[in-house]
């Protein structure tokens, strides 16, 4: 499939919205890749770190938004701690989790847990569950 | 009855533990003409170097044979110290027993042992044919002529003028700068190519020392290192009548700063082969690009004077194909287009810049900070892969790409679409090689006289190269190259004569039958048939003894001094073990 890019959404709006989230530009990624090579999650992820910043410098960030890295992104910081620019990309991600959740995209909903592990569960893990993966709308 | 001396080198453990030294001085004392024959760990130490004297002048030694390493090594230190004692330095022979013996025999020392031996043997047969030679004196004309107007050539002849020596600047267009009048702004620091250049031009204009030909071509050369003579032709002026007007130069030395043009987009089918509006290469861009920085006003595209809002800048546009293209990187695309995106992005507020790249190469100084810099600043978006192809699409030029870091297959509509095309030497180039003697590599480019150690020299004594003419290169290293080859030139004029090698080629007048065979096998143009005396001659300033003569001439007329047919066959035989052949 032919992905058409669009000059004029470069650095477009919603790239722009995840930058000043994010506190992180995205074209100081040079793309070199080590973010992805010392990421422990990238075989749960459906698109590498690293990869999610090289959309959102071509313009493309609804692929971004459709992708599970962000919200797999567990902010380890091995990334941040490698990166050869000191790129935080726990911060990218957190910036691309807030977009999605702006779109009124809900990762959690409270009626999936059961009973049982509602009880078990302590109270930190939901509260900081919905205000991770719970859009505020 | 020659006495020779021979000398056995250990080369530490290199020889000696493969060859047994002592046994082989044991046998070279039988030999018949052998006066001396010794061993020792570092023959090209001082106490080595001593031994040799010593025995040259205790022993009358008439030869000398050194065993050791390759002569590329050492055979000067030991025709040095052999002339020391007032003995003939080509009296000297080496032979060869590390590189062509110890290191690769090392499992077999006895047959090691009698292989040295025999090399040795070969070499004393040799040696004793030798014959006394003297060092060829060249005299020097302390003027230069260098070929090209660009900053190269102008920067060469400026330090030439300055030492103080006369130097002709031979320029074919009717201005100084080359392609740097062209340019927009240099990187990294954003100056103004002109304004640099200019104070240049007038600076050498002013000299009195240089001798400037506009509008001139080089026609023909002769003569040979030191003492060469130049023919140059200059035009008329445009709209003025007359013949050419004819100057013939003697100089010693030449620079040949020719530069390069740029690979036609024509020739780039699959980016519409020069049809598409709004396709043009790096110089047509850095014109727009100057014409905006000189007028305050937007970049346009040359097909409807739009502003530019999206440009695809194409990096490798004919570089690295060397299946269609060229096979070669042109070394200063990656910059030039860093530095054209980040000023489109200066005089044109919001419009986008898309770079095709393969890889960022920024291999000068300050340029990989000055290159990310802009990325960052100006967020130039570099997108990693080839263009396929492109064509027009309604109002814009459509790209087909790919950016291989996300797998994903590109479509892009932009208002241009500049391309960095590949640098090819420029037109004329081959006949300046062919005019000069200086040989070319496969690409088309002045070739240097060895890639690390000769880089300026070309392949012909005298002529040195500088600029894109020889690669590919940027303003600093052009600048680089140009004053090393003044500095050559400036050494040469520093001595009151050129000394070289005197093992060249010989003719036997009596034998030569004037057939002329050897004049164009000779790759440095020292053979020249004597009409009158009937006989090929040898201009030994410009021999370098390779032999290509010798191995075609139909009499054996031809021959190395030194280096006889004779003194082969002997070396052969003895080799062998047989017979030396009758005289």
């Amino acid at each position: 499939m032919q992905q058409k890019i669009d000059p004029a959404k470069v650095r477009g709006e919603e790239v722009s919205q995840v930058e000043e989230i994010a506190g992180e530009s995205m074209y100081r990624c040079y793309q070199c890749g080590k973010c992805s090579a010392a990421c422990p999650a990238t075989p749960e992820m459906d698109m590498l770190p690293s990869q999610v910043i090289r959309y959102l410098q071509l313009g493309l960030p609804e692929k971004v938004l459709k992708a599970n890295t962000p919200w797999i992104c567990a902010s380890c910081l091995q990334c941040m701690t490698v990166c050869p620019k000191g790129v935080d990309l726990s911060r990218i991600m957190e910036g691309v989790r807030m977009m999605q959740l702006r779109h009124g995209e809900n990762r959690i909903e409270m009626r999936e847990f059961d009973e049982e592990y509602r009880k078990r569960a302590p109270q930190i893990v939901f509260i900081s569950g919905l205000r991770k993966f719970q859009s505020l709308s | 009855m020659e006495r020779i001396g021979v000398f056995l080198c250990w080369c530490g453990a290199n020889i000696a533990s493969t060859v047994d030294v002592h046994q082989v001085v044991e046998w070279l004392r039988d030999v018949n003409g052998v006066a001396h024959a010794e061993n020792y760990m570092y023959m090209c130490s001082d106490p080595g170097q001593e031994l040799i004297k010593k025995a040259i002048r205790e022993k009358n030694l008439t030869n000398v044979v050194v065993a050791s390493c390759s002569p590329r090594m050492h055979e000067k230190t030991f025709r040095k110290a052999a002339s020391l004692e007032g003995m003939n330095p080509y009296m000297v022979e080496i032979a060869n027993v590390r590189e062509q013996c110890s290191w690769v025999h090392q499992g077999d020392k006895d047959a090691a042992t009698r292989k040295a031996f025999n090399i040795i043997m070969s070499t004393i047969s040799k040696a004793k044919a030798n014959n006394p030679l003297e060092t060829i004196r060249v005299p020097i004309t302390r003027r230069a002529l260098v070929v090209g107007g660009g900053v190269a050539g102008m920067t060469a002849a400026l330090e030439l003028a300055e030492a103080g020596y006369y130097t002709a600047l031979v320029e074919r267009d009717d201005t100084l700068g080359g392609k740097m009048r062209r340019l927009s702004r240099t990187f990294p620091y954003h100056e103004d190519a002109s304004a640099v250049i200019a104070p240049k031009i007038e600076e050498l204009k002013a000299n009195d020392n240089i001798k400037l030909y506009l509008r001139s071509d080089v026609t023909e050369v002769s003569g040979y290192v030191g003492n060469f003579q130049v023919t140059i032709e200059t035009r008329p002026t445009e709209g003025e009548d007359g013949a050419p007007e004819v100057v013939t130069e003697e100089v010693g030395g030449i620079v040949l700063a020719t530069g390069y043009d740029l690979y036609p987009v024509a020739a780039m089918s699959e980016y519409g082969g020069g049809k598409v509006p709004d396709v043009i290469d790096g110089l047509e861009f850095e014109e727009l690009l100057k014409e905006s920085l000189a007028t305050g006003a937007p970049v346009k595209r040359p097909s409807d004077g739009k502003e530019v809002e999206s440009v695809v800048f194409i990096q490798c546009s004919g570089s690295r194909d060397p299946e269609h293209h060229k096979p070669y990187c042109s070394r200063v695309c990656c910059l030039y287009t860093n530095k054209q995106a980040t000023l489109l992005t200066q005089q044109n507020p919001g419009a986008k810049a898309l770079i095709s790249y393969m890889d960022i190469r920024t291999d000068c100084k300050l340029t990989e900070e000055y290159c990310q810099g802009n990325i960052e600043e100006k967020g130039l978006v570099y997108i990693r892969g080839r263009v396929s192809r492109l064509y027009r699409e309604g109002d814009a030029v459509r790209v087909w790409t790919a950016d291989t870091l996300t797998g994903e297959k590109l479509e892009i509509d932009a208002d241009l679409v500049v391309l960095a095309m590949a640098i090819e030497p420029s037109v004329g180039a081959e006949q300046i090689s062919k005019m000069f003697r200086a040989a070319v590599d496969t690409n088309g480019f002045l070739q240097e006289s060895h890639i690390k150690l000769r880089p300026v020299e070309s392949s012909t004594m005298g002529v040195y190269l500088a600029g894109a003419a020889q690669y590919p290169k940027d303003i600093t290293d052009s600048v680089s190259q140009a004053l090393a080859t003044a500095s050559k030139i400036q050494s040469m004029f520093a001595s009151d004569e050129l000394h070289q090698d005197p093992l060249v080629a010989l003719v036997n007048p009596e034998v030569c039958a004037a057939c002329g065979l050897c004049v164009p096998i000779c790759p440095y143009g020292a053979r020249e048939v004597d009409e009158r005396a009937r006989f090929s001659r040898v201009n030994e300033a410009l021999c370098q003894g390779c032999g290509a003569c010798v191995a075609i001439c139909p009499n054996k007329a031809c021959m190395l001094k030194n280096d006889t047919p004779m003194q082969v066959l002997n070396q052969i035989h003895t080799f062998l073990g047989k017979e030396e052949p009758a005289q």
